[in-house]
């Protein structure tokens, strides 16, 4: 049987042409970026060339890119640096509910310490109001965070607007852009962005790399103490092959995203209505058009995420769920709860995310198996009517 | 999702036994709610003090489903005290175990089955079973 990947916003497949960029990195290539001889200056040389690109990727000057061990690490440096540096100034952030857990986690340990923190509430299809946003900034507020778009539902947040308001009242704006880095163009200057947080693996590139875009000037504390590297912001020695396969994935995402970005809209959407028209009781999660190409979050009635995704698994599918039986903890997703959804539907859902590999093939075989598997779990529901 | 189902507890939630509902059952248990994500609903079927039959219906996970399968399974055959005896953890041994997170669920599977017992000491005699109480409040 062959297997169908659904699950693109978990990670994606490291693309051939970056294993390929990235293997001198682990063998000829292996210097310490620190060295002063022809061995370190190969590998600095290769790291400085990859900011580079990145940096201009996004608008952005190359000492302005700090690598990172991924988009966690990029979101808890954003949130304990900022906060940090800025005490005396206030101890006031705004952000909303439906962030990653990179955040939200961040945003919870800094309120255990003192830190006062505003969630915007987001609408139905949660989106955030920038209006609200403007309203919950204070005398006291030194940071606002708002995501690009949201990892489970896909909504994509007008962070163009967020950032403007932002910039008038004076307090920095961070976003999570783990979503959309390599998917949709982002230009960090004209968006009013002051800190950025991205990850390879979500572009075609490598695990355990990802970077944070600090703007010049910003008051920020560094994130790991040791040695000088990156501008003393972020201690240990480099990761010089994730980089150069990230700078890589960039290049590519680069000169494919608009392309890629036509064909997975035109999928997901096939997906999405195709689901929606052959499943009665199934609800669309996040907005129905400002949502990432590659997004399909759905709640079934009557049955269970888990259940669902076990059964796809069977069939060769795999997806995901906002469902609390797939997390290990009793509450479902904080994402789906902030929407409205009420927890039946909430462990009901079913998120599918389509990438570069995935093919009109594929989406024609989800439909065909998922209104099955959905008729198997409801003839067990005791819920259904 | 938590790795590590057992063999035994993927084959029951692929193949569950005695999925649907006994019409005229002599007890009915259902348990959970959905704000937890589970709910269990356990029909028994007793003649001469011995459950002839048992069916249920779950929304839940796949341990949810799977315990579900395996108590229907277990009570077939047993008088109601024999029935009573049967523990949660004699359900996922059954099963070959379950992940820690899961545990839940198969006492969820025994409270279903209490409770499908408890309706029918009630139908039958006017009196539950002594002390039983569910876990969890349900609807």
């Amino acid at each position: 049987m062959k297997k169908i990947y659904m699950d693109y916003a978990a990670t994606t497949p490291t693309h051939p042409e970056v294993i390929d960029a990235m293997k001198p990195y682990f063998s000829d290539k292996f210097g310490n970026p620190s060295s002063i001889h022809s061995f370190g200056r190969e590998a600095k040389k290769a790291i400085d060339e990859a900011r580079d690109n990145i940096a201009g990727f996004i608008g952005a000057r190359s000492d302005e890119i700090i690598f990172t061990s991924g988009g966690t690490e990029a979101d808890n440096f954003a949130l304990e640096g900022i906060a940090y540096a800025n005490e005396k100034k206030g101890n006031h952030i705004v952000s909303t509910p439906i962030e990653h857990h990179a955040v939200t986690n961040c945003l919870g340990f800094l309120k255990r310490r003192g830190f006062d923190i505003t969630y915007v509430p987001v609408d139905g299809t949660g989106s955030v109001d920038p209006e609200d946003i403007r309203k919950a900034i204070t005398d006291k507020t030194i940071l606002v965070s708002v995501m690009h778009a949201n990892n489970e539902i896909g909504t994509i947040e007008p962070i163009a607007e967020v950032g403007k308001i932002c910039r008038e009242k004076g307090v920095y704006f961070h976003t999570d852009a783990v979503q959309t880095f390599g998917h949709m163009p982002i230009d960090v200057r004209k968006l009013n962005i002051d800190l950025l947080s991205a990850s390879a693996h979500k572009l075609y590139g490598p695990k355990g790399v990802g970077m944070i875009y600090i703007r010049k000037g910003i008051k920020i504390v560094p994130y790991l103490h040791g040695g000088e590297q990156e501008a003393g912001k972020r201690a240990s020695t480099e990761n010089v092959p994730g980089i150069v396969g990230f700078a890589k994935a960039v290049e590519i995402a680069k000169g494919e995203m608009g392309q890629l970005d036509a064909k997975l809209s035109g999928l997901r959407d096939k997906l999405m209505k195709g689901i929606l028209s052959r499943i009665e009781d199934s609800r669309l999660n996040g907005h129905p058009t400002k949502r990432l190409s590659n997004n399909v979050n759905v709640s079934i009635s009557y049955i269970e995420g888990e259940s669902m995704l076990l059964r796809l698994d069977m069939e060769g599918i795999a997806g995901s769920t906002g469902s609390a039986c797939s997390s290990g903890s009793l509450e479902p997703s904080h994402v789906l709860l902030a929407i409205g959804l009420g927890h039946e539907m909430a462990h009901s859902s079913l998120r599918l995310t389509l990438g570069g590999w995935t093919t009109e093939e594929e989406v024609d075989q989800v439909l065909e198996v998922l209104p099955k598997v959905v008729n198997k779990l409801r003839e067990m529901s005791p819920l259904k009517r | 999702m938590p790795g590590g189902y057992s063999d035994k507890v993927m084959e029951h939630f692929a193949h569950p036994r005695n999925v649907g509902v006994i019409e005229d059952p002599s007890g009915v248990g259902k348990v959970g709610n959905p704000i937890c994500g589970d709910i269990m609903e356990l029909f028994i079927k007793v003649e001469n003090n011995i459950i002839t039959d048992a069916k249920f219906r779950t929304f839940g996970c796949g341990a949810a489903i799977a315990t579900s399968s395996m108590v229907t399974e277990m009570v077939k055959g047993k008088t109601i005290e024999e029935a009573l005896q049967l523990s949660n953890k004699a359900v996922a041994e059954a099963l070959d175990g379950l992940p820690p997170v899961k545990m839940h669920c198969s006492v969820l599977a025994e409270d279903a089955l209490k409770s499908a017992i408890d309706d029918y000491l009630k139908k039958t005699t006017g009196k539950g079973l002594p002390g039983f109480k569910p876990h969890e409040e349900h609807d």
